[in-house]
């Protein structure tokens, strides 16, 4: 990947309180590819999920690929109205989920994003998602769906940029 | 527009080999950090592995990996330093010129909270078993990342034309 602004940060937090969601909105649609970087300091024991454009349709699906340690498992879910992230309920220790939205601002297909995220206290995993919609992604809510994200956690959305 | 995608260095492994590729006096000036490693052990083995070290200490590691070899997936845990491996690597028993892909990526290496580090790595040689492996990394101190250490765990030494390049990330 070129290094420089082909790779430019659209927009960054830092909790400075527990939260149980942030949202990345005005999204512009000026880039070929996103990625988000999600660092969860302290979460709650829940279900780490993203919702784009605030549809709440079940238009979404995914593909799971995970190991907890012990097992390998890969299993799947269909006509949800949110996309998990991760296969589980979260651990308490610092996870963090390097997401990547492709081709997320054409208006012609439907969009598919994965998830790599990293728990060493419960499951590896990737995540493949699909969002049955032709719209550009321009809001995209990252949440647990039990309890809160800690103090410390950060997000940051890049703007990958192909020429 | 600032740059926000920065390479801080690159190893590149001359001959007769290197036991270690070493990143000291990483600048304090980024969000994250990010390795790509391209490497092959001079071991007598058809793969070795990686070792990663933080600001050259042995202990307070531990990770979670998945794994697939072309026959079979597994996962599994480790917590001793000698098994804190970043994925597998070509060697001296695989196909030559061969060289094993990794990618690690450590976000907020500053913060005073422990350092959870994403992981891919593969090796593949057209002739024996290959990996692939996703792993999840934890650095269970507060201390922020001022140094990183590969070493192949066998090895003794990385060689010829193996390559590192860190990169700094900047949120803002």
């Amino acid at each position: 990947m070129a290094a420089g602004n082909t790779y430019t940060p659209i927009a960054t937090t830092t909790f400075v309180s527990a939260q149980a969601s942030y949202t990345f909105s005005s999204i512009p649609s000026t880039y070929t590819d996103l990625v988000l970087v999600s660092n969860l300091i302290s979460p709650s024991s829940g279900s780490l999920y993203i919702r784009v454009n605030s549809d709440t349709a079940t238009n979404y699906s995914r593909t799971n690929l995970y190991g907890n340690g012990t097992t390998v498992t890969s299993d799947r879910a269909s006509s949800e109205t949110l996309s998990y992230v991760y296969p589980g309920a979260i651990g308490a220790s610092p996870t963090t989920l390097i997401t990547t939205f492709n081709n997320y601002s054409n208006a012609t297909t439907n969009k598919t994003w994965i998830t790599r995220a990293n728990d060493t206290t419960l499951d590896v995993s990737a995540v493949v998602a699909l969002w049955r919609s032709t719209a550009a992604i321009n809001t995209i809510l990252f949440a647990i769906n039990t309890g809160t994200m800690g103090i410390g956690t950060t997000f940051t959305l890049y703007g990958i940029t192909a020429a | 527009m600032a740059n926000t995608y920065v390479k801080i260095a690159t190893v590149t492994v001359g001959a007769g080999g290197q036991a270690s590729i070493d990143f000291s006096s990483i600048p304090a000036t980024y969000t994250d950090l990010k390795v790509v490693l391209s490497l092959r052990s001079s071991v007598a083995a058809a793969q070795d592995r990686i070792l990663i070290a933080f600001n050259g200490l042995t202990t307070n590691y531990s990770l979670t990996y998945l794994m697939g070899d072309g026959a079979s997936a597994s996962s599994g845990t480790r917590a001793a330093f000698g098994d804190n491996m970043a994925g597998y690597i070509d060697a001296a028993s695989n196909t030559a010129s061969v060289f094993a892909s990794t990618e690690i990526y450590i976000p907020s290496y500053l913060s005073a909270n422990n350092k959870s580090v994403s992981i891919e790595s593969v090796h593949e040689d057209n002739a024996t078993t290959g990996r692939a492996i996703l792993l999840a990394g934890l650095w269970s101190s507060s201390a922020a990342i001022n140094r990183l250490t590969f070493t192949p765990a066998s090895g003794p030494n990385f060689t010829q034309y193996s390559m590192a390049t860190l990169y700094g990330i900047k949120s803002s």
